[in-house]
């Protein structure tokens, strides 16, 4: 619920606003007029914290790539020449150190070295090394920041993605989106500020869902929990009129609701009806401004060819980075794109390639789409999974079916755009990708620097609940200055 | 700063104070300060994190909480000097503009107001007198308070609530007007609207009762118990899947139905608490108490591959402490998972000595494949499954009596067979007439009657034998598998490997020489051998399972391999006999192994085993136990047709029992099998334990009754021993909250340190009291809530009263909120009158958009809806999958973890689902129907019924001025689109009309589904 003062006074203007419809101000106007307020440049209902930010922000919004199922840092950008020297041999133990593996290859009785599986290149004038098979995302290097020393606590993949997602890897606490739009409110008010969409391979190879709790709203109000665009039916569910109301007569039946919800107003004095007839209001221009986002049909060959030719599938990753960048185009504050297919236990061999090749260009095309409209600058994207993969091999060398098992201890992510260091690597893995040897970025220490990013110190966003401040970093958390522009 | 500004800065403090701590106002009149109103609150917040209970947190070794400790001099002065603000080091320290020096410290982000480090200024002057925290000492049932206006309370509850009020300045609204009242009552006890008859005959019954006879009719009706349980089961975490990976389906929902009837039969709280913590553990645990403590196994599993079982089950356990904590103690016990908590007196060794009681579950932590249902689980009948259990027991039951009454005769007669019977055994060697491999073998007769195979070794073979035999009653098969010099390993068998061979299937034929149109097939009834291979067993040449084979591998004894085939009937024609005998080797996984020496013969005596016919040929006073056992088993088994018959239906019936309870509906529950030692967990891993603990309740709260047992029944009984402080409290709390949509403690899950103080003490107080008086009657609190003048008042709002208290903290006016979402799905199909009123079973699925668990689940998952009845059930019986929760439900828990405080936002998903989905049109569109096919209705009576089915009351004319000119260009817009129209009112399964011309059913539809969307008919005021 809103805060009773805030309330009060859209009571008050909804009340000069009425007046003046009464004197025949035109429906047309309506949607304007509610945007606007004497508070602020968005309407009070969808305003942050006060103080937040706490500084000046150099992002403005978030495009967060999230590869699930966790793409192998060891073929993709953790380049180790001389592990090929060491292929098939044995890990050794003093680099493995009795740290616990998933359940999967605990029991396996050798953890032999199975070197990258692809080759590698360098490019730009950052000289990063970069897979064969990413080569369009090798053509942005320049433009991003390679973190090699992430490392997590969480080994299995729900409880890491949502550790990623919400700082903590039992569901139930806001996920990041839903802080930010607690924190900083929204910047547009024809749609939600907090976006999700996901998408998966085209083979369907693994079995990594995605559940609602990694965008939900945990504790904080459930306005803040994130707004998924489905890829078939409806992008939100039941934002389609029914069949036999068109767009008009539902303006109409909606005027008739809220002189309806007027009368009730005047009579009862409950502030709680302005703010209804205000989310009518927003459900309705959502109905025209959520169908025109998810409507690539306006967009020229040429950006739609820099996406790749997926970008028109309906529920493709290509589609989503698309449409990723319309939204930031139009204010919403944080894009939740999430990815699945990179858990490749038993088929590295054919469907990492497939994968490579489904994400390199749409999200090499977003960071230089976003560049080419100056977005960048203010736009931060992420790319990245819930963990790495195993520098040892997991199943059979000889039929082929292999591949590696998930690896928390070390990976790979990369960041662009607004107040990110570009061209840089920051941070090691050791000779064998497998512990971090310089710099090491925890999650909550990533998830501090988005937020610093933003504008927002992670101590002070915090909101009570069961007796505790709680906080997306937890009780922990460090800015990674040395990633900052 | 002017004293002037100060006082308006303070008087909005407390007027934006009043929904965060409403008791603040009281500091600012010259009551005296109360710690755990004023006082607590405030240092809980800022200071007790550093210096309060948890010692591993505890700064420089100072307590504020303890008055001992705030009151000791230490090395910069004495921390809180009682009388003396000036005096005191911490007061100092509040003020100081130092930063080394200032408390709390910058970094901390926490800071005091100014009005706060007054009423702290003022606290310290007047003595600085601490209380134990009001919730941890037990109520004492106060008097209600006299109040000026003596007409206004009807019940004590009216006392404490008016001279709060008086003592603002401030009066009662007026009481709501009667549809209001009838309106409101019913939703909150039976979560549905007032049928336009129960709103005629409330406003015709003239009587000073007249509300209390509504009351009570909502409180006997069984629609009661669905409203109640569904902020249950928000407590109960209870859903119809896992979560997680896979999220599997599990059946709950007998538990959950065993709530709605718990509730319906107003079973004491203290017994409803009891069976649902530790009903397995009661003495004696009927079928019924068992299902209830399923309350603690409703918490999510998480069944992902590579998930370590233990991982799972401690975090169950974990779950289950939390979850008892908050529903019935209204404590944040989970803060103490990994530390002491910070503000409350919970240590972390006594947040495992709850996990103790919850320890000692047969759960393992894994779960079977293709179930959601982990053991330890029970069956669920009901009473009609009962009946038919029963009776197929009994039927097992006559089945095995039958058995053994006829034993005595079986046994006479085996004794009289045993005496006939020959022991010696009679094989005539058959003379092949004819042999053909099918699949090119070369086949030789030896002169011993033996046959050899030879030449090419194909991969599977056939060997036909043809016999001619002039035997009449022939009986049996014998094949002997014999060695030869020729064969691989010296044979029987032509495998290249061992010598060895598989006989997958042997068929048979006796055809009649005289008359070869005369043909029997043979059966087997049994096949016994000298020698089987481990897993090839004689029986499967016969079985008819062509997949395996008797083979004889590691025989001890090459010489003696023989497999004789018993025949279900004797064969052979009077003028003599043709077998045609066709030996099947064809394993797949063992290819070329063939026989390749072998002999026939066959015997028109009795098929004897090798040991039964040794024991036979033991005189009957000379055999031992086991050759007696051996003779009888051959004569229960293989001759006596009566015993046979017999024991098949034994077989028969004690199957149709195994089946039966098979189908049966699982439930988990709770159990104490599996004894375990408890650790403390440290930082709440389950593979991390620290120091031992045993069962035991926190050390703040009331000791267990001496001798009480180590068990989970010890903690039930604790739970509601009438000296607990909290749980008749947080109990009844969450009843108010239900019914004024915020509780006396605002917190109704933390009624902790940090949790808000409660808005009026003394009758909380009061109320819990009289429910544990009163036996824990539920209905009984419930009713004198809902009869009270306070819940009786008018929820109009004032200007003035808005500015003075937005939250309506002090009830100076009735409950106005938004409806559940359960609610409002109800709310339309009972107004339509689509409402299928069936009480429990299993969860259904309603209408949902298409893919929605597909997209989820990335296709694993598949939603089929159901149709007819189960579309219109109420939402309570709605699937619930953890993992994507029903998509016309808003404002849920997701019942992941326990949630006792309703979510209510306002948001344009909300306003979308409620215009258009079907469930919401089809229902505007069943209404509108009841509303034409009534001919003599005017338009506007018409308006009125679907006010008064909505929200109790006719339409006013300014809203009918809206909704005549809204029909009018409705007509026209579907009068001049009648596609349009026919798709509207084509929405939902229900079968439409024919009577009514879609246009203005069109109409109606769209203006039904409107006035359902006004923000009263979605409100309860």
């Amino acid at each position: 619920m809103m805060d009773p003062i805030t309330t009060r006074q859209l009571a008050i203007n909804r009340r000069m606003f009425f007046g003046r419809t009464a004197l025949g101000v035109g429906t047309a106007a309506l949607a304007g007029l509610l945007r606007q307020d004497t508070l602020g440049e968005t309407s009070p209902s969808s305003r942050g914290v006060p103080g937040f930010p706490n500084f000046a922000p150099k992002a403005r919004r978030v495009i967060y790539l999230l590869m699930s199922g966790a793409p192998p840092h060891v073929d993709t950008f953790d380049y180790k020449p001389h592990l090929a020297d060491f292929a098939g041999k044995e890990l050794p133990p003093s680099v493995q150190m009795g740290q616990r593996l998933s359940t999967m290859t605990a029991n396996q009785k050798q953890q032999l070295i199975l070197p990258s599986i692809t080759g590698f290149r360098q490019y730009g004038k950052s000289g990063a090394w970069v897979s064969d098979y990413l080569p369009h995302i090798g053509s942005i290097v320049d433009d991003v920041c390679f973190i090699k020393s992430m490392t997590t606590t969480q080994v299995n993949h729900a409880p890491a993605v949502t550790y990623f997602m919400t700082g903590a890897e039992q569901p139930g606490r806001p996920s990041f989106g839903a802080w930010l739009s607690y924190g900083l409110g929204s910047a547009n008010d024809n749609l939600p500020t907090f976006v999700v969409m996901t998408s998966r391979d085209r083979e369907n190879t693994c079995g990594q869902l995605f559940y609602d709790h990694y965008w939900g709203s945990g504790f904080l109000p459930s306005k803040h929990q994130g707004v998924k665009l489905r890829s078939g039916g409806d992008p939100v569910l039941y934002l389609s009129n029914p069949p036999g109301i068109s767009r008009l007569m539902r303006r109409d039946l909606l005027n008739d609701l809220d002189k309806l919800d007027e009368i009730k107003l005047s009579d009862c004095g409950d502030p709680e009806i302005a703010t209804r007839i205000a989310q009518y209001e927003m459900a309705y221009r959502m109905q025209a401004s959520v169908p025109e986002l998810s409507d690539l049909s306006t967009e020229p060959r040429e950006v739609l060819d820099m996406y790749g030719p997926d970008v028109l599938r309906p529920g493709s990753f290509a589609g989503n980075c698309l449409r990723a960048r319309r939204l930031a185009e139009r204010g919403v504050r944080y894009v939740q794109l999430m990815h699945a297919g990179w858990d490749h236990h038993s088929n590295l061999l054919t469907q990492f390639k497939i994968q490579c090749t489904d994400t390199d260009q749409p999200s090499a095309a977003l960071v230089k789409d976003l560049k080419q409209r100056g977005l960048l600058d203010d736009t931060l994207v992420i790319w990245g999974g819930e963990f790495g993969r195993t520098v040892f091999g997991q199943g059979d060398r000889a039929s082929g079916k292999f591949g590696r098992d998930h690896h928390p201890y070390c990976f790979t992510i990369w960041l662009a755009g607004g107040g990110i260091k570009p061209g840089l690597t920051y941070g090691a893995s050791d000779d064998f990708c497998y512990n971090v040897a310089e710099n090491p970025v925890h999650v909550h220490d990533f998830q501090a620097t988005l937020l610093h990013l933003l504008g927002i110190d992670h101590e002070q966003l915090t909101f009570k609940f069961q007796g505790r401040r709680f906080r997306l970093t937890d009780v922990e958390g460090k800015v990674v200055d040395g990633i900052l522009t | 700063m002017s004293r002037k500004r100060n006082k308006i800065i303070f008087g909005a403090c407390a007027v934006i104070g009043l929904a965060l701590a409403p008791l603040s106002v009281a500091a600012s009149a010259e009551q005296q300060l109360l710690f755990n109103r004023d006082i607590r609150p405030i240092l809980a917040d800022t200071c007790f994190k550093c210096h309060g209970f948890d010692a591993k947190t505890r700064k420089a070794n100072l307590r504020l909480d303890l008055p001992a400790e705030a009151f000791k001099l230490r090395k910069h002065g004495t921390p809180i000097v009682p009388g003396h603000a000036d005096a005191s080091e911490a007061y100092r320290r509040l003020t100081s503009t130092d930063p080394d020096v200032a408390m709390p410290p910058p970094d901390s982000h926490l800071k005091l107001t100014a009005p706060q480090i007054q009423i702290i200024r003022r606290w310290i002057d007047e003595g600085a007198r601490y209380q134990v925290h009001w919730a941890f000492i037990a109520p004492v049932d106060p008097p209600p308070p006299q109040v000026s206006d003596s007409r206004w309370p009807r019940n004590p509850i009216d006392n404490f609530v008016l001279a709060r009020l008086e003592q603002e300045g401030l009066q009662p609204s007026s009481e709501a007007d009667r549809r209001t009242l009838i309106r409101r009552v019913s939703l909150d006890l039976t979560g549905l609207p007032p049928t336009p008859t129960e709103i005629d005959n409330f406003l015709d019954d003239h009587s000073a009762t007249a509300y209390e006879t509504v009351v009570d009719r909502l409180l006997a009706s069984p629609r009661y118990g669905e409203r109640m349980a569904v902020e249950w089961l928000d407590a109960a975490r209870y859903a119809d899947s896992n979560g997680y990976q896979a999220d599997p389906t599990r059946t709950m929902w007998p538990w959950r139905d065993w709530i709605i009837d718990a509730l319906n039969a107003n079973m004491p709280f203290d017994e409803f608490t009891v069976d649902q913590i530790a009903g397995d553990l009661l003495p004696n645990a009927t079928a019924k108490q068992r299902l209830a403590s399923g309350f603690n196994r409703n918490h999510s599993y998480n069944g992902e591959g590579g998930r370590i079982s233990e991982e799972t089950r401690a975090d169950n356990v974990l779950d289950r402490v939390d979850t008892t904590a908050t529903t019935f103690l209204g404590l944040t016990a989970g803060c103490a998972k990994c530390h002491d908590h910070k503000y409350d007196p919970i240590t972390q060794k006594e947040y495992y000595q709850l996990y103790a009681y919850f320890n000692q579950c047969s759960e393992s932590g894994a779960i079977p494949s293709g179930s959601g249902n982990a053991p330890p689980v029970m069956d669920y009948l009901t009473p009609r499954q009962e009946q038919r259990l029963a009776a197929l027991r009994t039927n097992e039951r006559d089945a095995k009596a039958k058995l053994a009454a006829a034993l005595p005769e079986i046994d006479a007669a085996q004794s009289q067979w045993e005496n006939s019977v020959d022991p010696r055994e009679y094989w005539t060697i058959a003379n092949p007439a004819k042999l053909v491999s099918r699949n090119g073998a070369t086949m030789q007769r030896l002169g011993d009657g033996s046959i050899l195979v030879g030449g090419p070794s194909p991969e599977t073979d056939v060997q036909e034998v043809t016999i001619a035999t002039d035997l009449t009653g022939v009986s049996g098969l014998r094949l002997e598998a014999l060695p030869d010099p020729t064969l691989p390993h010296g044979g029987p068998g032509r495998s290249e490997d061992t010598g060895n061979f598989v006989l997958t299937s042997l068929e048979a034929e006796a055809i009649s020489r005289a008359d070869p149109k005369q043909t029997r097939k043979i059966k087997f009834s049994f096949a016994d051998a000298t020698y089987s291979q481990q897993g090839f067993s004689v029986a499967a040449a016969i079985s008819g399972n062509p997949t395996n084979g008797w083979a004889v591998d590691h025989a001890p004894d090459k010489h003696d391999i023989s497999a004789t085939f018993t025949f279900a009937q004797p064969v052979g024609f009077e003028s003599g006999t043709e077998l045609h005998l066709r030996f099947h080797y064809e394993s797949k996984t063992n290819k070329r192994h063939t026989m390749g020496h072998f002999r026939l013969a066959l015997t028109s005596g009795p098929v004897l085993t090798r040991s039964v016919a040794a024991a036979l040929a033991v005189a009957p006073q000379k055999r031992t136990g086991e050759q007696k056992k051996q003779i009888a088993e051959f004569y229960r088994m293989r001759i006596s047709n009566q015993f046979r018959s017999l024991s098949a239906a034994v077989v028969t019936a004690t199957r149709a029992v195994d089946n039966y309870e098979k189908s049966l509906t699982k439930v988990m529950v709770m159990d104490d099998a599996t004894p375990r030692q408890t650790h403390v967990l440290l930082r709440g891993q389950y593979d991390k334990p620290g120091d031992k603990v045993e069962p035991g309740v926190p050390a703040f709260l009331p000791a267990l009754p001496p001798g009480a047992p180590h068990n989970r029944l010890a903690l039930a009984r604790w739970i509601v021993d009438p000296a607990n402080p909290l749980t008749a409290r947080v109990i009844v709390n969450r009843y108010w909250q239900s019914f004024f949509g915020s509780g006396i403690v605002k917190t109704a899950e933390d009624f902790g340190t940090q949790g808000e103080p409660p808005s009026h003490p003394e009758l909380l107080d009061w109320l819990a009291s009289r429910f544990v008086a009163n036996g824990w009657n539920v209905k009984a609190i419930q009713r004198l809530i809902v009869t009270s003048s306070t819940y009786r008042q008018s929820s109009k709002i004032s200007a003035e009263m808005l500015e003075r208290d937005p939250a309506n903290r002090l009830l100076a006016r009735g409950p106005r909120f938004r409806l559940s979402s359960f609610v409002l799905r109800d709310q339309a199909l009972a107004a339509s009158g689509l409402l299928v009123e069936k009480l429990g079973g299993p969860p259904v699925k309603p209408y949902q958009p298409p893919g929605v668990w597909e997209e989820m689940s990335l296709g694993q998952i598949r939603y089929v809806q159901d149709h007819g009845d189960s579309l219109y059930r109420r939402s309570i019986y709605t699937f619930w999958r953890r993992t994507v929760a029903p998509t016309t439900m808003f404002d849920v828990s997701p019942r992941m973890v326990c949630m006792v405080r309703p979510l209510r936002t306002n948001t344009p998903l909300q306003a979308l689902a409620l215009l258009n989905d079907v469930t919401y049109i089809e229902a505007a569109r069943v209404l509108s129907e009841s509303l034409l096919e009534d001919a003599s209705s005017m338009t506007g009576q018409k308006l009125d019924q679907i006010f008064v089915r909505l929200m109790a009351r006719p339409c006013r004319t300014d809203e009918r001025e809206i909704l005549l000119a809204a029909l009018d260009r409705l007509r026209s817009q579907f009068g001049s689109d009648k596609a349009a129209a026919l798709k509207l009112v084509s929405a939902g399964e229900k079968p439409r009309s024919s009577n009514i011309d879609p246009p203005e059913l069109a109409a109606w539809t769209a203006l039904v589904n409107t006035v359902m969307n006004m923000d009263e008919a979605i409100t309860k005021e």
